[in-house]
């Protein structure tokens, strides 16, 4: 489809006529034929985040948003990073007499929360935040309110679960938080309740950025970009929202049944009274095995883009990428028993769970042939991000192929529980998504930034990263073989896992002291690294068509698609829409697979009322630990705040 | 990262002797999984080295110069495609393979208990494993704690299940894991084959003192382990010194008799191990310390200091009180 | 980089309803994160029923009439509230005035009905797992009552304002008519579950 083919007559008739009582329409200038500079002074004015504390808690730009996602979830890194410190130093040698069982079983359960609830999920979804909407090409993400108010419940969260470990209240029954150990009879005190509390904020925040990017992706898109012109990384956020729409409910329901049992008598998982505890675990692996996917396909959209960066061309097979996206995404659903083999499920049963993990290892193996196959075609481009590509392609196969290995039933009766587990699930969350993560910082940081980060410490940053990396994680696979268990806070000198831990525990410091030079390397690049320019890596999507960091309207004028990689096929000029308006919001909703332009829409105005829903959400959940009337006391600010939130204050952006 | 394989080969080789040790398998279910993760292992090595190979391979190449990144080599495209395809095949086959490997292994390991003539249920608590040997004639049930002795070279059925929260029954050397779920029962069979003592470990969390929930399995020939039922099945001995009587009075007039039993005395408690034969087991709190008069006293004066959360509380005995205690228990061979 | 202009957009409409319109869509994202919810407790209860041979427990048989009742209620509000989704798409201010102070009224009234169906369940919450995951079930379809009632009488107030006349309102009103659909959509299943599975056994 050619560009012209855009704004041919037929499209843009508007399908329902307005016709009844309709106040006329208002209308104000339109960019058309507006110079540079009054257009930038224009939208600067229209889309900025006001200055000043109210303004900046009023903002939506989804890139303040996404900022403020990025450095509160880089924060819990550090934080879930140190518990796993003080746990390695307990373990370094048998019986050592650092932490006892109640503060290790915290700082355990802590680290798997954190990293987990507080830091993955969050972290994936802000990049997503920030770059879906630059890379589809539109000034802001749908429903910009709904995602201000996602950040405050997820640091609201993270703040209540941080708040109670510092008073030694923190949940102490693992990240799963199984019953019974988790329930009534079993997990007295307030631990329980503030694992399944936090598990609400996260959850809340986390369904609503994911519509909020399914709505942006399928309806934001910039002119011509038919489904088969998506990047890579935006496809990836759209399957793993999908997923989030389809798996964090599960959570929900079971953290709900956890606090109704604990908090109001029910015996939804009580045996006594005809309850299950087993119920417990499918329904929470109903989400937990999604979740694990939820924290990897983004990473993969992250390699898409630096893989095709400095291979200098598209990705091999994009559409394979984006099916096999898409099979992982449904097929996450299918798996949730293989977290359960030992629970003495019939055998038959737990077996078709095999066939089906099994199964998933196909597109996963598509996608590392085809990226394989990109970089095949000479040596590429070797800078930080690619490095750290090939630290996930190393590392994330080990990790899948243990994944395979436990996703054998009798093979995981040995090692399910271990630290062999343990190892695998590192590799594939440090190994597939963290690993990614990193790279993509030295990839995208200057967009956000405008500063190029030290090619020089990069590189000693990845090498120290992936040293101890493995030395930390990989001994851990024999160590369990050996027996080891999980979740132990000590363990027997005759046993003879002593030195091996030790060997874990001083590759873990290693990789802690690579974190800590990637700390500076960020900071040291934001304020002093040299200007990086609209497009240093001369890559080929939207996000590098605008400045860096990108205006407060992301693009002076949308620009029209024309090809998946933009900025390679257009070099001489980007074709980009004229006719929108500059003194509101105005952004362009096209339609759903074409993206045929079909809508000049506004897009919301700064408010501070998402703050002011948030505070009166988050108090709800929080006093609920204490009574079931929270709820009904709640009721009354929160429907407040949502209807000063959604009253219309006769801004343009509201009317029409 | 080469220091790292090199040195968990080296440890891996020492590690093999471990009484605790999925590799170092002792009954006929431990080797057909050890086999069975030696060969997943193997092939999985092999794949990985094919991927490394595949992405090592283009930095020996010399660096693309083309200047638009959007022409390509239809030629170089189409061969890429046959790779990809070609990978994608071999992993479906490959899957497949594992995929009916670990049926049948399953089938196997299935097969193992089906003529198991010993019947064993332990039932999981916070934190120490109840034992009780299952017979026909209620007379000859013997309930005992943390130690489960069995005959060696022949199935024993295990039936497992908790009253509290879940726990996990796992003796590496001998066979894998299964749950022990209140509400649920569950069957694991096991057989050692030879003579020996095999150390186990609660393998799901269950609280504080889940890392202190070990087991011994103690695999002795036929006539040796019916020989040791019939012990346990008698009461307990009768304290031979004065001290040891003062000892028994103690225990029976303190709070130790709500908690515990001690069979033909009064004790009948049941919501701590028997100790009916106390001093006959190799360790005390299942695991914690090994059997000894000294580790005795120290568990009874301090069982907090010992293993912090544990649910027997400290009961206020003077010096001569904790003596008496230790001196009858140790007779209660 | 430079640009050249390729498109004009400056004749497109500023509204759209239906799928044309993103809240159209987030609508649907919330009816299908929440509809999950309501799959998953529902698969809770028939795990349970399936687990005890002697479900439900020994408990008495719920009284389905409220129950019914409520179930009737809502079948009969479908009427009018596609009524209103007509009057919303053709922007006509008046009938959908109408239209949202009956679809209130047709909100409430199943409420007071269900008020009445807790009792009428025969059994409490925290007596057994059958009776709680009763109660779990009718209290999260109450949950979604009440929001969506609320939701139709500010959106009932906001029209009577003079912010009401505008194509964006009508667009919010053809969501709330989508809404209800689902709030009455997801019921019958419940309703199915809750009062004519334990009569099965
Ligand atoms: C990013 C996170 C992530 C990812 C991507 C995966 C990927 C996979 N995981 Fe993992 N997993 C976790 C995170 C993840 N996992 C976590 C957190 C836990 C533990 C939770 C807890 O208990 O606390 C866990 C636990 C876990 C278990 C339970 C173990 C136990 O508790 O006993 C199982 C069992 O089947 C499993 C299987 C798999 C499989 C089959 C894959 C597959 O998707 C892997 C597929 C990829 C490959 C196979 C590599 C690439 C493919 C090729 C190169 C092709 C050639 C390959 C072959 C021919 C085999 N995982
Ligand atoms: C994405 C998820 C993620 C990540 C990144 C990590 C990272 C790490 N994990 Fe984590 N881990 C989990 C997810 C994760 N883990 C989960 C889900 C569990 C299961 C929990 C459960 O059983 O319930 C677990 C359990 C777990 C255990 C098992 C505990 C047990 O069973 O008893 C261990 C033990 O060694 C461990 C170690 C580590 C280490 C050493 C790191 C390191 O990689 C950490 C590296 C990071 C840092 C060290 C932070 C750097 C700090 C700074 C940069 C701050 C300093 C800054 C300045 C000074 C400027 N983890
Ligand atoms: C409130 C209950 C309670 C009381 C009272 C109590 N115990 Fe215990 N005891 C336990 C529990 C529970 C265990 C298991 C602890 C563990 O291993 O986690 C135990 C373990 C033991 C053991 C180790 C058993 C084994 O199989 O290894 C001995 C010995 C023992 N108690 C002796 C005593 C004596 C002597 C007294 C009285 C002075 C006493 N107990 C009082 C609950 C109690
Ligand atoms: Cu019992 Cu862990
Ligand atoms: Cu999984």
């Amino acid at each position: 489809m050619s560009s012209s083919d855009l704004t041919s007559e037929r499209d843009l008739v508007p399908q329902a006529t307005p016709k009844g009582d309709l106040a006329p329409e208002r209308d104000g200038p339109r960019d058309t034929g507006l110079d540079d500079a009054t257009l930038h002074r224009w939208l600067e004015r229209t889309w900025r985040t006001k200055p000043g504390i109210i303004g900046a808690l009023s903002s939506v730009d989804h890139k303040v948003v996404a900022r403020r996602y990025l450095v509160t979830a880089f924060v819990f890194l550090c934080l879930g990073g140190l518990n796993a410190v003080a746990m390695r130093i307990q373990l370094s040698g048998p019986q050592r007499g650092l932490i006892g069982p109640d503060l290790y079983n915290q700082l355990f359960t802590m680290h798997g929360v954190t990293m987990m609830f507080l830091f993955a999920v969050p972290i994936v979804q802000a990049t997503g935040i920030y770059l879906v909407p630059l890379m589809v090409g539109t000034r802001n993400i749908a429903f910009p309110r709904l995602n201000a108010f996602s950040y405050w419940i997820y640091v609201s969260g993270g703040i209540f679960a941080w708040a109670s470990f510092a008073l030694s209240m923190a949940p102490d029954v693992g990240w799963f938080a199984y019953v019974p150990l988790s329930g009534p009879e079993f997990g007295p005190g307030k631990r329980a309740d503030v694992w399944a509390q936090m598990i609400t904020y996260t959850e809340v925040s986390s369904l609503a950025v994911a519509v909020a990017t399914i709505v942006t992706v399928f309806k934001q898109r910039a002119p011509g970009m038919s489904l088969d012109k998506i990047p890579l990384y935006v496809w990836a956020m759209l399957v793993t929202s999908f997923v989030v729409v389809f798996a964090m409910p599960a959570v929900m329901i079971t953290s709900t049944f956890l606090i109704l049992d604990r908090l109001v008598g029910t015996h939804i998982f009580n045996p006594a009274e005809g309850g299950d505890a087993l119920l417990f675990q499918h329904l929470f692996w109903f989400f937990g095995h999604p979740e694990v996917y939820i924290i990897f396909l983004p990473a993969t959209g992250m390699v898409s883009s630096i893989i095709s960066a400095f291979a200098r061309r598209p990705v091999f097979g994009h559409l394979g990428l984006v099916l096999s996206l898409i099979a992982v995404g449904f097929l996450s659903f299918g798996l949730w028993v293989h977290h359960m083999f030992a629970t003495g499920l019939p055998k038959l049963g737990a077996s078709f769970f095999t066939a089906s993990s099994m199964l998933i290892a196909i597109p996963n193996g598509l996608q590392i042939f085809c990226w394989l196959a990109t970089l095949s075609d000479g040596r590429p481009v070797i800078r930080t991000p690619l490095l750290f590509v090939f630290g996930f392609v190393f590392t994330f196969v080990i990790g899948g192929l243990t994944g395979v290995m436990v996703a054998s039933v009798p093979l995981d009766l040995q090692v399910h529980d271990t630290y062999f587990v343990v190892a695998h699930f590192h590799y594939v969350l440090i190994g597939g998504s963290v690993f990614p993560l990193l790279g993509a910082a030295y990839f995208w940081l200057p967009k956000l930034t405008g500063r190029m980060m030290s090619e020089r410490l990069g590189r000693w940053h990845f090498w120290m990263a992936f040293i101890g990396f493995n030395a930390a994680f990989f001994p851990m696979h024999l160590v369990g073989l050996w027996g080891m268990p999980r979740r132990v806070y000590t363990y027997p000198a005759e046993l003879g896992w002593g030195n091996i831990n030790l060997f874990i525990t001083a590759g873990a410091a290693v990789f802690f002291l690579s974190f800590v030079l990637f700390t500076f390397n960020m900071l040291h690049g934001a304020l002093r690294g040299a200007p990086a320019g609209n497009n240093p890596w001369d890559a080929g999507t939207l996000e590098w068509a605008t400045t860096s960091p990108p205006p407060s309207y992301n693009f002076a004028r949308i620009p029209v698609v024309t090809h998946a990689e933009p900025l390679w096929a257009e070099r001489e000029a980007l074709p980009v829409a004229t006719g929108l308006r500059v003194d509101a919001r105005e952004l362009v909703i096209s339609t759903v697979a074409e993206a045929r332009p079909d809508i000049r829409e506004k897009s919301a105005t700064p408010s501070i009322w998402p703050l002011f829903a948030a505070i009166a959400v988050g108090a709800t959940f929080l006093y609920s630990i204490f009574t079931p009337w929270a709820v009904v006391w709640g009721a009354l600010p929160i429907a407040i705040t949502l209807i000063g939130w959604f009253w219309p204050k006769g801004d343009p952006e509201d009317e029409e | 990262m080469f220091a790292a394989f090199g040195t968990t080969c080296v440890l891996l080789l020492q590690g093999c002797s471990g009484w605790q040790s999925a590799l170092d398998p002792k009954g006929p279910a431990a080797s057909e999984l050890a086999w069975l993760i030696w060969f997943f292992t193997g092939l999985c090595a092999l794949i990985w080295l094919l991927v490394m190979i595949a992405l090592a391979a283009p930095l020996a190449m010399r660096s693309r110069t083309r200047s638009d990144p959007l022409v390509l080599d239809p030629g170089a495209e189409h061969r890429k495609a046959r790779a990809v395809w070609a990978a994608l095949g071999a992993t479906t086959v490959i899957l497949v393979g594992l995929t009916l490997l670990s049926f049948f292994a399953n089938r196997t390991l299935a097969a193992i208990g089906s003529d198991a003539e010993l019947t064993i249920r332990v039932t999981g608590h916070q934190w120490w494993w109840e034992v009780r040997y299952e017979n026909a004639q209620p007379s000859r049930i013997l309930t005992t704690a943390n130690e489960i002795h069995i005959p060696s070279g022949e199935p024993v059925r295990i039936i497992v299940t908790s009253t509290d929260v879940i726990h996990s029954f796992w003796v590496p050397s001998l066979a894998g894991k299964l749950d022990l779920i209140p509400g649920h029962e569950n069957v694991l069979d096991l057989m050692a084959d030879k003579p020996g003592v095999y150390r186990g470990q609660c393998a799901e969390f269950c609280g504080q003192q889940h890392a202190n929930m070990s087991t011994l399995i103690i695999a002795e020939p036929r006539p040796v382990f019916d020989a040791w039922l019939n012990d346990q099945l008698r009461s307990a001995a009768a304290p031979v010194s004065a001290e040891a009587s003062a000892g028994a009075e103690l225990f029976l007039n303190r709070a130790c008799v709500m908690c515990h039993k001690i069979g033909g005395t009064v004790a009948g408690g049941t919501v701590a191990p028997d100790l009916t034969h106390i001093a006959s087991r190799q360790t005390l709190a299942a695991g914690t310390l090994t059997m000894s008069r000294g580790n005795l006293a120290a568990w009874i004066a301090d069982p907090q200091g010992i293993k912090p959360g544990a649910h027997m509380p400290v009961v206020d005995l003077n010096g001569d009180e904790l003596n008496a205690i230790v001196a009858y228990l140790e007779g209660l061979k | 980089m430079k640009q050249r202009p390729a498109a004009d957009l400056s004749a497109l409409p500023t509204y759209g309803i239906g799928p044309r319109s993103p809240t159209w869509w987030g609508t649907l994202g919330f009816m299908a994160l929440e509809g999950t919810g309501f799959a998953l407790a529902a698969g809770a209860y028939l795990y349970l029923a399936l687990s005890w041979p002697q479900w439900p427990l020994g408990a008495p048989r719920p009284n389905h009439w409220p129950g019914t009742i409520v179930t009737l209620l809502l079948i009969v509000s479908l009427v009018p509230n596609h009524m209103l989704n007509r009057y919303a798409e053709q922007c006509a201010i008046m009938p959908v005035r109408i239209g949202l102070v009956v679809m209130s009224l047709l909100g409430i009234a199943p409420l007071v009905v269900r008020w009445f169906e807790f009792p009428a369940l025969n059994i409490y919450w925290d007596t057994n797992a059958y009776g709680s995951m009763l109660w779990v079930l009718l209290g999260l379809h109450t949950t979604h009552l009440i929001t969506d009632v609320g939701d139709t009488i500010v959106l009932t107030v906001l029209m009577f304002t003079r912010h009401g006349n505008s194509g964006r309102r009508f667009g919010d009103v053809g969501d709330n008519v989508f809404y209800w659909d689902f709030v009455v959509a997801s019921w019958i299943p419940i309703y199915l579950l809750i009062y004519w599975t334990p009569r099965l056994g």
